[in-house]
């Protein structure tokens, strides 16, 4: 069976030791060479990069988030022993771990490691198709002639140069598809590097549960269970067709997925659906001033966004999130779609006017979905603003002074609110 | 209660009521229709509690009363018996049933007490006029497709009926815009109709109050005040909450110093515009207009799709232009004009540009060009 050693990259026949360096990190696998779709995800990302930075933080729980309110970005494996989780609220997690040092992210250091990571992936192939800035599809289909090495060899690689040079660790899913190569680089965190072969396929799947697939969320489990199925195992009892009355365009996807069946392409672009931004206030706060603030910044980063992505939005978002975290969404059509960041404020504030909860809110969030390309944004005038288009074009004017002067030549008063 | 009535003035008493009860409310009386018999007539009586509409038909009642009961359950019923038959409602006020019966056909329908139907509430009007149907056709007819469906700015979500200053003189006139597009629409100032509030009409009950219009020599009495409107025509009595906002100060949205002038025969420059835009397939259609001595060319451009190009002969001699237009507005717009030439005045292809019907000052539209 073929054998590769994750340190010293030896490739040699079964075993459990590496024969040339005598470590026992070797990963063997009757396909390991004919494989050549990876998912790789990053070790607690954040944290690990604060780690990295600050090394009196390497024993301690540490948590990224923000401050004592908001939500758990990211938790170290120390802190996930405790039973920190992503995304849970912070009061929660301090009272599951009251000795966690909380830090506040750096999304630029993050966003700097993360633009090291895309570059030693790009050496690999070019077909990467980034889902966040801590985790990458990447097809390496026919690189190995190029490489002198089959994909698991350079995948290996490249996890080790990430530890060596960066000092960040990640796992690696290698499969026949996009599918399972997700699945299987959450096999074995931290530092794993996991396999599914074609053969395995069906075996491995079977008594799995179906909220592996990612996008089945509490509603699609739900009408799962209410339909018995719980394993992949279950949905392999059902038709085709069934499914697909039952659960639509999805239950397709289903039917192909409990096969092991997964034909979407590792894309270098897949398709923006929206663009949003939202942030959690230090306190809670009813101040319509401070909150129209936020409103503008918020609009702003998403129409910056926009523009870099050439990208605009027909419908205009709000999103607010009550003291007990319950949250409320208004959401509008505009006639055209739009990238200007006043038409988005003010559209947002418009939702905001019609919200009759007076607050006090936790959260705001603003963003722009139904996207088209920029060309055809921002073309129908409006009558009862007349001023809209002298505002679009002084907004325009200074998205070019700052791009030439940076980002803080030129700001609007409202953003200092 | 127990009454007698013919199928096809039941059909059109139901048929307006179930029309104005909202299909998806949480409040089950909203649902039914409030029937009242008395002396030798029945009233049908819907509301969705901003519109209510009080429907009265000639019947034989041999014993006075009021139920409700389900208005589209009712209408379905109603719709599916044969014409010319005689129908019986009949209630006895301790079942919680209301019988149907038509030749052989009979039906039990649940009922609701009378007593938890919300009836609106009456209110003084500060001005009562009257007004032939198809004057208030041409006002309504003329301007709801300007009405806007973006609920934050809800104000523009109805139409602008008040009184306004024309040529010396004073018009009854509606208004309606989305932002994109405008209609101003005037009418003869009806004897007492000075005293009318400016009141914006929802959309809902433009469309209701459509159905009341159809008949060319029916006179309408209308009533207005600061929340209300009420259109009586003979049989059925239409009465509305008006919108509670500030309609726009749209004359100076209306451009009066647009010099260049096209004249265009209305329905062929829809059809041009129609045929042009379908290579387009994007969902806000732009049109460019290119005008030259007396020339006009229509051009769509999508780079996804195709391109196409017509050439109209057209009266025009001012300076070259071009404009564009979303396709969709130019349509509605030229669809709007039935006698003369459809009449565009143009100032730049920034501003916003005028159309009307030959020289008629008294339906005027503005349409706000697109980048092309």
């Amino acid at each position: 069976m073929p054998a590769l050693c994750r340190d010293c990259l030896k490739t040699f026949d079964a075993g459990k030791r590496c024969p040339e360096c005598g470590r026992p990190r070797v990963i063997s696998h009757p396909e390991l060479f004919d494989l050549s779709i990876a998912h790789m995800d990053c070790d607690a990302f954040y944290a690990s990069v604060e780690k990295r930075d600050d090394p009196s933080l390497r024993d301690k729980p540490v948590i990224i988030g923000g401050g004592r309110r908001g939500v758990v970005s990211t938790a170290c494996y120390i802190a996930r022993i405790r039973g920190v989780r992503s995304a849970m609220p912070m009061f929660q997690a301090l009272k599951l771990c009251p000795d966690a040092v909380v830090v506040k992210g750096r999304m630029s250091a993050y966003v700097e490691a993360s633009r090291q990571i895309r570059a030693m992936m790009d050496d690999l192939t070019p077909v990467i198709e980034p889902l966040s800035l801590d985790e990458a599809f990447l097809d390496l289909k026919g690189t190995a002639r190029l490489h002198h090495a089959p994909p698991a060899v350079m995948l290996a690689r490249l996890v080790k140069r990430m530890e060596d040079e960066l000092g960040l660790t990640g796992s690696i899913g290698l499969s026949h598809n996009k599918f399972l190569a997700k699945v299987a680089s959450d096999l074995d965190k931290p530092k794993g590097f996991s396999i599914i072969g074609k053969a395995e396929t069906a075996s491995f799947l079977k008594d799995r549960p179906v909220r592996l697939i990612w996008g089945v969320g509490g509603q699609t489990q739900a009408a799962l269970d209410k339909a018995g199925i719980r394993t992949f195992g279950d949905l392999l009892r059902w038709e085709k067709v069934d499914l697909v009355a039952r659960f639509g365009g999805m239950g397709e996807r289903l039917w192909h997925l409990a096969r092991g069946e997964d034909r979407r392409r590792v894309s270098a672009h897949a398709p923006v659906k929206s663009i949003s931004n939202e942030t959690t206030f230090g306190e809670d706060t009813s101040d319509v001033d401070i909150l129209d603030g936020h409103i503008w910044r918020l609009a702003e980063n998403v129409a910056d966004r926009a523009k870099a992505k050439n990208k605009a939005g027909r419908v205009v978002t709000l999103k607010l999130k009550r003291s007990n975290h319950s949250a409320l969404t208004r959401r509008v059509s505009l006639g055209d779609p739009t990238q200007i960041a006043d038409r988005i404020y003010r559209t947002a504030r418009g939702l905001f006017d019609q919200v009759s909860d007076e607050g006090p809110f936790r959260l705001l969030g603003v963003g722009i979905s139904h996207l088209s390309p920029a060309s055809t944004a921002d073309v129908e005038g409006d009558l009862l603003d007349p001023g809209a288009s002298l505002r679009a074009g002084a907004e325009r004017a200074s998205d070019s002074i700052r791009a030439r002067f940076g980002p803080d030549a030129i700001v609007k008063g409202r953003a200092l609110r | 209660m127990k009454l007698s009535i013919e199928r096809s003035a039941l059909l059109k008493a139901v048929g307006q009521a179930q029309s104005v009860v909202e299909r998806r409310n949480t409040i089950p009386i909203l649902a039914n229709v409030l029937i009242e018999a008395e002396g030798d007539q029945a009233s049908f009586r819907a509301t969705d509690l901003d519109i209510e509409v009080v429907d009265e038909a000639p019947a034989k009642v041999e014993r006075a009363g009021a139920t409700t009961v389900n208005a589209v359950t009712l209408h379905e019923i109603v719709r599916k018996l044969p014409d010319g038959s005689l129908v019986t409602l009949t209630d006895d006020g301790a079942s919680g049933r209301m019988t149907v019966e038509a030749g052989r056909s009979n039906f039990s329908l649940a009922t609701l007490p009378r007593e938890d139907f919300p009836v609106m509430a009456t209110s003084e009007y500060e001005a009562n006029f009257v007004c032939s149907a198809p004057v208030l056709r041409r006002l309504f007819d003329k301007s709801k497709f300007a009405i806007s469906t973006e609920e934050t700015r809800y104000y523009l979500n109805g139409v602008y009926m008040h009184i306004a200053d024309a040529n010396g003189g004073q018009v009854l006139r509606c208004v309606a815009t989305d932002g994109h597009r405008l209609a101003r629409i005037d009418a003869d100032m009806p004897a007492g109709a000075e005293g009318l509030p400016g009141v914006i009409v929802p959309r809902k009950t433009v469309g209701e109050l459509r159905k009341l219009l159809d008949d060319d020599d029916a006179e309408i009495a209308v009533s207005v005040s600061e929340t209300k409107i009420r259109f009586a025509a003979p049989g059925i009595t239409l009465t509305s909450k008006v919108i509670d906002g500030t309609f726009p100060d749209y004359t100076r949205v209306i451009p009066s110093g647009n010099t260049r002038r096209l004249e265009v025969d209305a329905a062929e420059f829809a059809k041009a515009v129609d045929r042009v835009a379908t290579v387009s397939s994007e969902r806000s259609r732009a049109v460019k207009l290119s005008l030259d001595e007396d020339r006009l060319v229509l051009s769509v451009n999508a780079p996804d799709s195709g391109a196409a190009e017509e050439e109209l002969a057209v009266a025009y001699g001012d300076d070259a232009l071009e404009i564009g237009f979303n396709a969709k507005y130019l349509l509605e717009i030229a669809s709007q004009v039935d006698r003369e030439n459809a009449v565009f005045l143009f100032n730049s292809s920034g501003d916003p540009t005028l159309m009307r019907e030959g020289n008629d000052e008294t339906a005027v539209y503005v349409v706000m060009p697109m980048r092309v």
